[in-house]
């Protein structure tokens, strides 16, 4: 197979069109302005539809119509603009309609800066809408992953009905890294019997909607969507274990970070200190399980959790490894990334505290 | 071969589509000029990018003699179109030899249009790089269609192509070569003559037939 080098957001876009999405409506911010501009070009090439919608509340709106009438579609932004969507994630996920967002953080809270961060982990993994729900939050640490992620995204939409994110920092969607385009076997998925796209021969109309006005129906549709959450905790949780087998010291890091980490335990090793990388692919659902069985090793010391943040993924951390050994934090953040050299010595300190 | 007798223009102007390597190809020239000695400047003219730009090199570039000429430290990460009013001191100033990083495609390549009749008077060469790995301009007819618009909104005329084809950390002499073919390729198209091949220094002596321009990595990512 052809290597090729993709840019991230390029790859990402051009993944979601090989994977069916044939609606994708976008409102421009950076660093993620690839995608719009990509999917300009080649989703009407495609047979789809691209719109520059007048507001990110406007895109994720179409979003839901286009999902409502059973196509694929999309929407990504970066940041501030994936705070605007948050209602309509919720009404998403309400509603049991599948539909992929992409968000390419960058440095916050507010509009922050252009840099690439990952302040957004809370509000991706907790929900950033009002209501009872989760998605799930896929967070690829390269081109290829991103990729192949993108694809992943749709079927697990599909599957669960449900909106899934696309969590990327802004390095992931500027860098650039050789890819192939794999042939893939996508999930057996069942039909859109719900979709709203004309009642056509069935006996019935399909209704979409997220108000439940009488409290017990509404109850019951939470439990509904509860057991979907349940399932999808079950089903769709991923990890990387990089060299963690003897690991002493072990770093807990996703996207950029954990690219990072990895050098830094490469070093770290050469310098006679056994370190790897737990690194986790889905954000929600969260690896506790595996992180526990980690944690419970007698070879495992201390646990450092990196971020691009100032410790959000770190509660899932400590919820996972809950006291069994100690754990550490290193963060930049606002369009900061850590340097090697920082994490290394991070690190060191943190092993000098348990050894 | 000289870098100079290589590139014996006083102002050498990089333009491409997105990614195909033009940043590290003009950061590389910049500090091979001020290498043989030269008065260099490297322009970095990119208001397409966010990331990965000829600016972010600047403690490399000034600590080699080449002064970096770039927007305001306070506008670096402002997101805004903004062009450094001192770029005119390196189009006026005939003892310095200047090196162009331009943004991406025709949209980057705009910001040269407003510079068009003062470069016109100088000794110029605009370049055009080609990067058969680059998925939207891997065809011939693609990369000289990019040419051809990216000459459409400047009002200049290419002058030569680089081969500039790489796959990152996985680049193989072989990469280089397809590069080469496809340059050849876009010149049989365009007219327009190959006048580098860009590799790695370290495949030097698996080129030697292709005489390329030796490129040290600079614009690394922050784990390598």
């Amino acid at each position: 197979m052809k290597r090729e080098i993709w840019k991230g957001s390029e790859a990402i876009a051009e993944a979601a069109i090989r994977a069916g999405c044939r609606c994708f409506f976008g409102y421009p911010i950076t660093p993620q302005n690839e995608i719009p501009e990509y999917m300009s070009l080649h989703m009407p090439q495609s047979g789809g539809v691209f719109v520059q919608a007048e507001s990110e509340l406007a895109a994720v709106n179409m979003v839901y119509g286009a999902a409502a009438s059973g196509v694929r579609a999309m929407t990504s932004s970066s940041s501030p603009g994936v705070s605007l969507k948050q209602e309509g994630i919720s009404y998403l996920a309400a509603c049991q309609l599948p539909a992929v967002i992409v968000n390419v953080m960058r440095g916050g809270p507010g509009l922050g800066s252009i840099q690439p961060a990952q302040g957004d982990y809370f509000q991706a993994t907790r929900g950033g809408g009002n209501g009872d729900y989760r998605t799930v939050v896929l967070a690829p640490a390269n081109i290829q992953e991103a990729v192949d992620l993108t694809q992943e995204a749709f079927d697990i939409a599909d599957q669960y009905r449900n909106p899934v994110v696309l969590l990327a920092d802004g390095l992931i969607g500027q860098m650039m890294e050789p890819i192939v385009w794999k042939e893939r076997t996508p999930r057996q998925l069942p039909e859109k019997t719900w979709a709203a796209c004309g009642r056509g021969d069935r006996d019935h109309n399909n209704f979409i909607t997220s108000l439940l006005i009488d409290a017990p129906s509404c109850e019951a549709h939470n439990l509904v969507l509860a057991r979907k959450t349940a399932e999808m905790e079950k089903n769709e949780c991923r990890w990387e274990e990089i060299l963690l087998d003897d690991a002493e010291v072990i770093f807990v890091a996703y996207g950029t970070p954990s690219r990072v980490a990895q050098t830094a335990a490469e070093n770290l090793r050469r310098q006679g200190v056994k370190a790897g990388v737990f690194r986790p692919v889905t954000l929600w659902p969260f690896p506790y399980a595996r992180l526990k069985e980690i944690a419970s090793r007698e070879t495992a010391r201390v646990f450092l959790d990196v971020e691009m943040s100032l410790g959000q993924m770190l509660d899932d951390v400590n919820l996972a490894v809950a006291e069994r050994k100690p754990v550490r934090f290193y963060g930049r953040c606002g369009g900061a990334i850590p340097h090697v050299s920082e994490v290394e010595q991070a690190a060191l300190e943190a092993w000098k505290e348990v050894k | 071969m000289t870098v100079l007798e290589r590139f014996p223009h006083r102002l050498t102007l990089v333009t491409g589509h997105y990614g195909t390597g033009k940043t590290e190809f003009s950061v590389n020239l910049a500090l091979a000029l001020a290498g043989e000695g030269e008065r260099a400047a490297l322009a970095d003219l990119d208001i397409v990018n966010p990331y990965f730009r000829s600016r972010e090199r600047r403690e490399l570039l000034e600590g080699a003699g080449v002064r970096l000429i770039a927007a305001a430290q306070a506008l670096a990460d402002a997101d805004v179109p903004a062009l450094p009013a001192e770029l005119h001191a390196l189009l006026e100033n005939r003892a310095i030899r200047g090196v162009l990083d331009i943004g991406g495609d025709p949209s980057g390549a705009r910001v040269l249009a407003r510079y068009r009749p003062r470069i016109l008077k100088e000794d110029h060469q605009l370049l055009y790089v080609v990067n058969a790995s680059r998925p939207e301009v891997r065809t011939a007819e693609q990369s000289a269609a990019c040419l051809r618009a990216i000459e459409a909104v400047t009002g200049l005329r290419c002058t030569g192509l680089v081969n500039n084809t790489h796959l990152c950390g996985e680049t193989s002499p072989e990469t280089v070569r397809e590069g080469a073919a496809l340059a050849e390729e876009v010149s049989r198209l365009t007219g327009v003559p190959v006048v580098c091949h860009a590799a790695e220094a370290r495949f030097r002596d698996r080129l030697r037939d292709l005489d390329p321009f030796p490129l040290e990595l600079r614009m690394k990512k922050p784990w390598e």
